[in-house]
């Protein structure tokens, strides 16, 4: 049963696993709240641009995505101004440029269908030492930022014009959450897949909000949630030879379908 | 001699194309509480967020217990119509909604402690919503709703409370409640500026009176010997000249 940590690549896959997990929850609780759900698919889009781009150019995928997502999520910040009250079309112009500058570059890039297609969907046995010692100091970083903003994330999220009026820097707090965002999105594209992490912001969060009773409850029960996903897809992933991120995304599905089902909040 | 509590001098606005507010002067004192009326569009909400600073002057000036709104935010209280428009379905506790607003006294990165829940609990007993701290917001009827929100603007401790039309939507039972809730937040030397279409209630609860009219002018009137059948002169265009 545990034979399975007899597998260096294993303890990495899972060390990087449980960060993620942690890091997902905290970064998606904001933005669901905010009804801003999409920003996790330009923002992973976009990574996977980086991606192509440092495969392309002999630069850490991890490294190229994390740039590409914090430029893609810059844009989308400048964008949102030029539309005005339709914010949400500067989130797909920047999604769609993400993905057709990927379509783009990964034909250029040697064995680019496989190396593409394992940052897509998610692989377990390729992380470097210097792409797990990357992950881990960037999850703990967006941890320590989330918990640090806990209390001014919440007041956003309820009421953003309120906050303004209490003298918080909305803006700045809303774009740190933005490029942590980035920064999850990248970290995660290794094992979870850049196509599925989107589902991993926000699955642990809605399946929360269905059985939670306070936000401080929503937080905790969408990180356990995530953890229970994210460790139990690895581990039925491995076993089965199935491709992990698909394997964590769809358990995620099973499991909040059957909170929906058999969970009563009122 | 009372405190200045508010002083707006030559207070102009326009929306493009829309002139709203022009040359509004008043001045409130500790303990006055100032009702504002007018039809929809007159200026009304729109002289609210001018005060909080949520929209700039063309050109006037707004002063605040003799300084500036920057100086003062903390000892503003805001009750907006939230219980019409906030989402229901926010995982909040009614505590945490309350808690939310001691933002000014914490300060960026700093957790909330034990003393601060002591804050909420001592603002929610002032609406009377104390025994619901730990309820989701979402559950409560829309005047309980209502109430927390008003405790949101208190637990701050302010001076000076804006309550831009508190108890629309809400049913006559609630609104009443509330209108003695904020009657008795007033008696205890709060300075109130509400706007309620609602007249005969505003009328009866404030001091002071800004009646914006159809043909852009205002007049800043007391309310003693101030009959409903006047207001709706003013309000018709009738013009009387009874400035304070």
């Amino acid at each position: 049963m545990f034979d399975i940590f007899s597998y260096p690549f294993m303890i990495r896959a899972f060390l990087v696993a449980f960060m993620i997990a942690l890091c997902a929850p905290c970064i998606g609780l904001p933005i669901v709240l905010k009804r801003f759900s999409a920003i996790g698919d330009a923002t992973s889009h976009s990574a996977l641009s980086g991606i192509a781009f440092g495969l392309l150019f002999g630069i850490n995928p991890i490294v190229g995505a994390v740039i590409f997502s914090v430029v893609a999520v810059l844009s989308i910040e400048k964008l949102r101004k030029v539309f005005g009250a339709y914010q949400e079309i500067a989130t797909v112009v920047i999604m769609s440029a993400g993905i057709g500058l990927t379509a783009v570059l990964s034909a250029f890039i040697k064995n680019g269908a496989a190396n593409i297609n394992s940052f897509m969907f998610g692989s377990i046995v390729a992380i470097s030492d210097f792409e797990l010692w990357l992950s881990l100091a960037l999850s703990a970083a967006v941890m320590i930022v989330t918990l640090l903003l806990y209390k001014e994330n919440f007041a956003i999220a309820f009421d953003e014009e309120d906050a303004a009026l209490c003298g918080m820097p909305v803006k700045l707090i809303n774009f740190i959450i933005m490029l942590l965002t980035a920064i999850v999105v990248s970290v995660a594209s290794r094992i979870v897949g850049a196509l599925m992490i989107s589902s991993l912001l926000v699955i642990p969060v809605a399946t929360a909000m269905l059985v939670s009773k306070s936000y401080k409850q929503t937080m905790i029960i969408s990180i356990i949630a995530s953890e229970l996903i994210t460790l139990l897809g690895l581990y039925i992933s491995f076993y089965l030879n199935l491709r992990p991120g698909g394997t964590i995304v769809l358990l995620g599905v099973v499991i909040l379908v059957a909170t929906a089902v058999l969970g009563k909040k009122k | 001699m009372k405190n200045e509590v508010i002083n707006v001098a030559n207070l102009t606005f326009e929306y493009p194309d829309i002139s709203v507010l022009k040359n509004v002067n008043f001045n409130l004192y500790q303990g006055d509480f100032l009702g504002i009326i007018g039809a929809n569009g007159a200026g009304k909400s729109t002289l609210i967020k001018l005060i909080l600073g949520l929209l700039s002057p063309d050109c006037g000036d707004i002063t605040l217990f003799g300084g500036t709104l920057n100086d003062a935010r903390t000892k503003i209280g805001y009750v907006s119509q939230k219980a019409n428009s906030f989402n229901s379905d926010f995982p909040a506790t009614v505590k945490e909604v309350v808690r939310a607003n001691l933002f000014h006294e914490k300060g960026l990165f700093k957790p909330y402690r034990k003393s601060d829940d002591k804050k909420v609990i001592d603002a929610l007993s002032l609406v009377g919503m104390a025994e619901y701290k730990d309820k989701l917001i979402g559950s409560l009827s829309g005047g309980q709703q209502q109430r927390v929100f008003i405790a949101r603007a208190l637990v701050g401790n302010p001076q000076l409370l804006l309550m831009d039309e508190p108890t629309v939507g809400i049913d006559a039972k609630s609104a009443r409640e509330i209108m003695n809730i904020i009657k008795k937040l007033n008696q205890n030397g709060m300075t109130i500026i509400m706007t309620n279409h609602d007249t005969p209630t505003l009328v009866e609860a404030s001091n002071k009176l800004l009646i914006f009219c159809e043909h852009g002018y205002e007049e800043f009137v007391t309310t003693s010997d101030l009959s409903i059948d006047r207001i709706a002169d003013i309000l018709a265009g009738k013009r009387v000249h009874q400035h304070v």
